[in-house]
């Protein structure tokens, strides 16, 4: 195959080879970064809790009246009592939070009291020695709470712990040889907190951008927090009871006191739901990304489509006389994909150009991250198929123009 | 002549359906995304306070310091005692402080169990300064604030629930396990963003329910409901301590007219922060900013990442059809050189070449219009599958986006046959009169 003759008809069609180059580029940059985005979005989705997902719900309790921290500790135990009491119920812990809540309580973690410049930060949660059970996760050094060691704090009083349990993630980053278990660090206090337990993994409150830092690092502090407010209660239903476990334990907190207020709509939630409701931005996200590649592809695909055809028909009368002259019905069909190729080199080679340029544009203004390199290399190889099948339908009706046009119109 | 122009390009545009169809489900769908897009985008980015953005300031201190602050910016809110001083120091015209509130409403009239609320904590200037219309009554004033009276203003959402819509002005309200009385109740008000309270919040959430006194609030040590954020070791045993500690947690606004009086309370912040660096309560020297509404909005980055990039790769989407759109208007213009031709030899003006194909392009724009209002009200509907729920219901369709996405159309396709029109103009007739 010579590329000369295939130059030499294009330089006549300099706008239309134009044209499909350049719409080529931008889908290759679009379509590009696009799948980046999905990839992103759905591997921060899909990243796990360490949680027993499945059997787990959280119930939000807010107390109806201005209760002093002695009255909001005894309607906790009372209310701990009654759930963990439930058929359907596995075991109920207090917290001031759950995983994927959206936000909540997080410290800075020093390692000395003088220390200025934070270590490292953690996500807080305050609960009892049911909580490693309820959660599901799984203890890897150490030992659980005591529950002497479980003690009633107000908010904003001075009941810091001596004794936490921290996730792996954090014992790595505190102690990077290993040696975390019985050593201490410091939380935004003067003394010391001591770490008896290590859990395997437990996601954070929250899994916005800025805690991407740190990712999975929580503590476990052995406090019941006693807030003017309200509380949340994890609960982990026995597996299949969920729906069950769900019903009965808003009936028995109602039943437990009136003077409280959990929400018909989302007071008592599922942890699926809650999942729903942490990623659906993430998730929002990869779905129009996906629906702009596909109508994009689809788009640039018949725009070749309409091109080459016209082309084809432009150029009847040059196909009969190649034939007459001896061209093979091959030559022709290989001549029209030849001429794509060529399009489509000088699109995608523009459109890398494009890809990197917004990808770096994205990076300075919309918090993004560097394109990987197949990316790029696996966004080229579509388009370049795109266009080749997009060329086919019309290149195979050129193959098969018959050398007798040639002598017609002459 | 208009008439006669559609009519021709109708003609024409039958003549290749499957072209033509391309044509249009190519503009349709990239005006569609473009203007779905747009419409969160639009909501999500509008001026909450047009009338008044330039003239409400949110004023920073940073009592953090190098150590702590944000890489050189202050911090988000204000500390109790800093707050306290701006308030006392009365420089602005008007002032308030607030924190976001959420407390349960106690039984009440013919309901027997109590429901949740959530407001904000405010001084009685919010009210003049964010110009918030009232239904019933007012808000409250000064003096109130100074004798910390239990006062309270209601949404009128609120209102309807609590007394049936009834005037409810003199009558009390128990929040929180305390008597408030109602002063006021305010119209639907929910400016989007909600710039006023950006700490620890997205701006996008349910309106308040009430708006309680800032002082009494205070007095009952109602906790915050929103972000309380502290730096560096601190020693935190009960209320008192933490008013007095480092943590941040008050959002101050001022309302400022002129150039004046915005560099009269820049410098004031300025020398409060020396005062307080004298005084040896700050190791740093003064570091204070004054950002109006716009600027307030910027720095805090209320537009959510997802509408600007979905914007973004809509509108790329958008060109990249205007792109395929040259190409197949390229093809079928110069299909009819031929026609093009005969008409030109018959006398039609190179003018009225341009005329008949532009006529035919925004006919092609119509149609694809039509398409993306289609498709735009569909995708509205379905908006909550792809944006957050408290963003997603902002998206909506009015008159002003169903001009644009049939104006955008038009003009992006008649945009795009200017090219393919020129060379459809450019034939000439004496050499396709000849081969054909």
């Amino acid at each position: 195959m010579h590329v000369q003759p295939i130059l030499a008809a294009l330089r006549r069609h300099k706008a239309g080879t134009a044209l499909i180059a350049l719409q080529i580029a931008l889908t290759l940059a679009i379509v590009c970064n696009a799948l980046f985005i999905i990839h992103q979005r759905l591997s921060h989705l899909s990243e796990p809790t360490g949680i027993d997902e499945a059997n787990l719900f959280v119930i939000e309790s807010q107390w109806a009246g201005d209760l002093s921290n002695q009255q909001v500790d005894s309607q906790i135990q009372s209310d701990l009592a009654a759930l963990r009491q439930l058929p359907g119920v596995r075991d109920a812990a207090p917290s001031n939070s759950y995983p994927l809540r959206g936000g909540g309580w997080d410290d800075f973690i020093m390692m000395t009291p003088e220390q200025k410049e934070k270590t490292t930060d953690a996500s807080v949660y305050l609960s009892d020695e049911h909580l490693l059970d309820t959660l599901g996760v799984k203890l890897i050094a150490g030992r659980n709470f005591r529950p002497d060691e479980i003690e009633p704090m107000g908010e904003r009083e001075d009941k810091m712990p001596s004794v936490a349990i921290v996730t792996k993630a954090l014992a790595d980053k505190l102690y990077p040889d290993g040696s975390a278990l019985g050593k201490t660090f410091y939380s935004m206090s003067p003394r010391p907190i001591t770490i008896i337990g290590i859990i395997e993994r437990l996601q954070r409150q929250e899994v916005d951008t800025w805690s991407r830092d740190y990712v999975y690092q929580d503590m476990l502090w052995p406090r019941r927090l006693d807030t003017q407010w309200g509380t949340y209660y994890i609960v982990r239903a026995k597996p299949g009871q969920l729906a069950a476990a769900m019903r009965e334990s808003r009936k028995a907190l109602i039943a437990q006191n009136r003077m409280r207020i959990i929400d018909p709509d989302d007071g008592v939630l599922s942890f699926a739901e809650i999942r729903h409701r942490a990623y659906d931005s993430d998730r929002g996200m990869a779905i129009l990304m996906g629906i702009i590649c596909a109508v994009l592809l689809v788009i640039t695909g018949a725009g070749i489509v309409g091109l080459t055809s016209f082309w084809v028909g432009q150029r009847r009368k040059q196909i009969g006389i190649r034939r007459a002259l001896g061209a093979t019905r091959h030559d022709i069909l290989g001549y029209f994909l030849a001429e794509n190729l060529l399009i489509g080199v000088a699109g995608v080679l523009i459109g890398i150009v494009l890809a990197v340029a917004i990808n770096l544009w994205m990076i300075m203004h919309v918090e993004m991250t560097r394109l990987p390199l197949w990316y790029v290399l696996a966004s080229v190889a579509v388009l370049l198929l795109l266009g080749q099948g997009a060329a086919l339908a019309p290149a195979l009706r050129a193959s098969r123009v018959s050398p007798v046009v040639a002598t017609r119109t002459i | 002549m208009f008439a006669y122009y559609f009519d021709l390009a109708l003609r024409s545009l039958k003549r290749n359906p499957v072209l033509t169809g391309l044509m249009v489900v190519a503009i349709g769908f990239g005006v569609a995304a473009s203007m779905i897009t747009y419409s969160v985008f639009r909501a999500v980015s509008g001026d909450p306070i047009p009338d008044k953005s330039a003239r409400l300031f949110a004023p920073q201190i940073d009592s953090w310091g190098p150590e702590h602050n944000l890489k050189g910016e202050p911090p988000l809110a204000l500390n109790y005692v800093d707050a306290m001083a701006l308030m006392h120091a009365h420089i602005a015209k008007r002032q308030t402080l607030l924190y976001p509130v959420s407390l349960p409403v106690l039984p009440a009239g013919n309901r027997s169990l109590p429901a949740k609320g959530s407001g904000y904590a405010v001084y009685g200037d919010f009210f003049r300064m964010f110009e918030v219309p009232f239904l019933y009554g007012d808000g409250w004033s000064t003096a109130q604030d100074e004798s910390r009276a239990a006062v309270v203003v209601l949404s009128e959402e609120f209102n309807q629930k609590q007394f049936g819509g009834a005037n409810s002005v003199g009558r009390e309200i128990n929040i929180g396990g305390h008597d408030y009385r109602i002063v006021g109740v305010t119209r639907h008000w929910n400016p989007v963003p909600r710039f006023y309270s950006l700490f620890g919040s997205s701006g996008f959430g349910r309106p308040a329910d009430f708006y309680v006194s800032f002082t009494r609030a205070l007095d009952l040590r109602t906790d915050t409901a929103g972000n309380n954020s502290c730096r560096g070791t601190i020693k935190m045993s009960g209320w008192d301590d933490w008013l007095h500690s480092n943590c941040v947690w008050i959002e101050p606004w001022v309302e400022l007219d002129n150039a004046n009086e915005v560099a009269r309370y820049r410098s004031f912040l300025e020398a409060y922060s020396a005062d307080q660096q004298r005084a040896g309560r700050f190791s740093w020297a003064p570091n204070v900013r004054l950002r109006d509404v716009t600027e307030w909005l910027e720095y805090m980055r209320v537009v959510p990442p997802e509408s600007r990039i979905s914007l973004l790769v809509s509108l790329g989407f958008l060109v990249i059809c205007l792109v395929n759109t040259i190409g197949l208007l390229l093809a079928k213009f110069m299909r009819r050189a031929g026609e093009i031709g005969v008409r030109r030899a018959l006398g039609a003006s190179r003018r009225e070449i341009y005329m008949q194909f532009l006529m035919e392009a925004a006919t092609v724009g119509l149609f694809g219009g039509l398409l993306g209002l289609l498709l735009t009200a569909a995708g509205i509907s379905g908006v909550g599958l792809l944006f957050r729920p408290e963003i997603a219901r902002l998206a909506h369709v009015d008159l002003v986006l169903v001009a644009m996405t049939l104006g955008v159309a038009v003009t992006a396709t008649v945009v795009a046959a200017f090219y393919p029109t020129w060379r459809a103009a450019q034939v000439q007739p004496a050499w396709h009169l000849k081969t054909n």
